[in-house]
């Protein structure tokens, strides 16, 4: 609604993410458009191969230029980020926009304390002495909540914990104030108790700090919990996207809703002593190394007509922000 | 007493079961060992699903492990259909007969190198089925896990997906006709609209072939659907066993509520407000005293650091490991809130 009023924050329009690596090109992102607003948290949800790790990642420029192939275009804030020269590419990373990853260990380097990669990347950006980043990353370190903060400053990454280690990331990623925090399934590595503690702390952060968010995960769950807006990606586009209650109370795709229904969350009622089967959605996602034609989740939606074989189908506004790519929204109101 | 003759008698039964993985002694450490299980007992019923939950390093994939005999245990023992596994009446490959296992990696879990059929026969031919019947066996299997054998037989499990892959494993874990299956994060790693696929197919198979199931699984609400029972693991110990719905919409143990309550909502309405409990959980290395988790617990007073409680039922409707539920235990329930009982 507010979108005619402010310019959206990220706007990425019709982006094509190929790689070309391998024996056949594969379209991982096909045709994706998205917009988050300023202090405004999409969450990207999908299953494996959907694509929504590769959109997050092309925000960054993080793929292989030489073996990946991207086309459309990616603004953040004032600048065409595709088209960055490499120094302020450099500059663009970390300072407008961070990443937080799912697996810290992977993510930190090995071989330097959490405190002077933090340290490090504060000194990169900005014009500031050892000891005020020192000062800095301290008061990062508290205001992620890790315990005895003085300590673990000097600490390796390989002596936290999960939990810990993720606060540490979040800490590093916050480190030079960006405006856009881009987390790539930043809590399905976490336990149970661990992984509400990370969330209840991102979207504390994020209000803070009035931070937008792209939060890609795999667990709606999770999405539900920190998001204003969620986006639901399957084989390479976004198939359906709305604020998170209108998803989740009225969904229109069909996969979307295949998606909700197959979860055992909504199984628990028992018929006759035994719970009811789980809804599933028969088969597997597409092979995106083929070319397509129609629409990618017809050979597995249950509405499908001759018509969805033939034409990719475009974005309809269901209401204001809902929109969906199907032929047959008539068929799931 | 009568109730008590009438029970039907477990066809698992592991007493005292104990793991202690020993670290590598150095100059500066002295040897100390990794608790990963302590002293833990329990029951699997014929025709149930026990499910298995708790948080990493809490001792329920070493559980499964010990179960099949895979590692020695540092004591206890595993008791099925009345006789001690590994004795006289029940050698070890007799046992594995009966208890199959399916994990979480079903890739790692397949040899490359064999075809599917193969990898599925292999187990009936160890035990003295002919190569023959294993693969007609092998062809049956694969029908039932919803796997064609004119086009799936032959290939090689690169060629497979992970849902394909896991339904292999599954068929495999079938090939000996086991009566009990012990499923470790079995479901795990699939996406979730073909985790429903293979939930399916598991409860199929169960009534069809009348398996037991022990299923083990870090997603609670998965756990929930599938299992009849469900046991709380915390730091190598069990702190809380009984009926899943029971469990789940009046859970007992101070842990439970809390992993409970970690649980995403689905309502954008009523986020989360408050985490249950805070940090992570300790290094089995060096478990707590008393009760492993009064670092954490809300409700924990001075008696809990000292005393370790133990799985019983004095003042709760199903097996409970917390001072609070023991008859004079020291816990004062005058002085924190008081618990429903």
């Amino acid at each position: 609604m507010t979108d005619a009023i402010n310019a959206p924050y990220v706007s990425i329009q019709n982006l094509i993410v190929t790689f070309t690596g391998g024996v056949r090109p594969v379209k991982a992102v096909n045709g994706v458009d998205l917009r988050v607003n300023r202090g405004e948290v999409v969450a990207l949800i999908g299953e494996s191969g959907s694509g929504k790790s590769v959109t997050l990642r092309s925000v960054l420029r993080l793929h292989n230029e030489r073996r990946t192939t991207i086309t459309g275009s990616i603004k953040v804030g004032e600048q065409d980020v595709l088209k960055l020269s490499a120094d302020a590419l450099a500059n663009f990373r970390g300072k407008t926009a961070a990443m937080i990853f799912q697996e810290p260990l992977l993510a930190l380097d090995p071989v330097y304390s959490v405190g002077a990669q933090i340290i490090e990347s504060i000194r990169r950006h900005e014009n500031v002495t050892h000891v005020d980043a020192h000062k800095r990353a301290l008061e990062l370190f508290e205001r992620v909540r890790i315990p005895s903060p003085k300590r673990r400053l000097d600490a390796y990454p390989h002596e936290m914990s999960g939990g810990m280690r993720q606060r540490a990331m979040i800490a590093l990623a916050l480190a030079c104030k960006p405006q856009l925090l881009l987390a790539d399934e930043p809590t399905t590595a976490l336990d149970a108790t661990v992984q509400i503690q990370v969330l209840l702390l991102l979207r504390e952060l994020q209000r803070e700090f009035g931070l937008s968010v792209i939060f890609v995960t795999h667990d709606i769950g999770a999405a539900v919990e920190v998001a204003d807006r969620i986006a639901v990606m399957y084989a390479g586009r976004i198939v359906e996207e709305g604020p998170v209650t209108t998803l989740l109370r009225a969904p229109r795709h069909p996969y979307t809703l295949a998606l909700l229904r197959s979860r055992a969350h909504g199984a628990m009622e028992k018929v006759d002593g035994k719970r009811p089967r789980l809804e599933t959605i028969a088969g597997a996602p597409p092979d995106l190394s083929l070319p397509q034609t129609g629409c990618a989740f017809a050979p597995r939606c249950r509405l499908v007509n001759n018509a969805c074989k033939q034409t990719q189908p475009d974005a309809t506004t269901i209401s204001a922000g809902h929109h969906a790519r199907c032929l047959r929204l008539d068929a799931t109101a | 007493m009568t109730s008590q003759a009438m029970k039907t008698p477990p066809l698992l039964s592991i007493k005292g079961l104990t793991k202690h993985f020993p670290l590598k002694k150095s100059l500066f450490s002295k040897g100390d060992v990794v608790r990963a299980v302590d002293q833990i007992d329990f029951d699997v019923l014929p025709g149930e699903t026990l499910g298995v939950v708790g948080e990493s390093g809490c001792g329920k994939s070493t559980t499964a492990r010990l179960l099949m005999q895979l590692i020695n245990p540092t004591a206890g023992e595993v008791i099925f259909d009345g006789m001690r596994v590994g004795g006289r009446d029940l050698p070890l490959k007799e046992f594995r007969r009966q208890v199959q296992m399916v994990f979480q990696d079903s890739y790692a879990s397949l040899n490359p190198r064999l075809t599917i059929e193969d990898s599925i026969a292999f187990g009936p031919q160890v035990h003295g089925v002919s190569k023959q019947e294993s693969l007609a066996r092998a062809h049956d299997l694969l029908e039932r896990v919803g796997l064609s054998p004119a086009r799936f037989a032959a290939r090689y499990t690169h060629e497979l997906s992970g849902g394909q892959r896991q339904r292999v494993n599954i068929a495999r874990a079938l090939a000996l006709q086991p009566r009990v299956v012990i499923l470790d994060e079995a479901v795990s790693a699939l996406d979730k609209s073909v985790e429903a696929q293979v939930l399916n197919l598991l409860l199929d198979l169960k009534d069809a072939f009348k398996l037991t199931y022990v299923f083990i699984s870090h997603d609670l609400n998965v756990v929930r659907y599938v299992s009849d029972r469900v046991m709380v693991m915390y730091l190598g110990q069990v702190v809380e066993v009984g009926p899943a719905d029971a469990l789940f919409d009046k859970p007992a143990h101070p842990y439970t509520q809390a992993l409970l309550s970690s649980i995403p909502a689905m309502d954008p309405e009523h986020r989360t407000e408050k985490a249950a409990i805070s940090g992570d959980p300790p290094n089995p290395i060096n478990p707590p005293s008393g009760c492993r988790f009064h670092t954490r617990c809300p409700k924990a007073q001075a008696i809990c650091a000292q005393s370790a409680p133990v799985l019983g039922m004095a003042r709760s409707a199903h097996p409970v490991a917390c001072l609070m539920y023991e008859s004079d235990s020291g816990y004062d329930h005058n002085v924190t809130e008081q618990v429903a009982v």
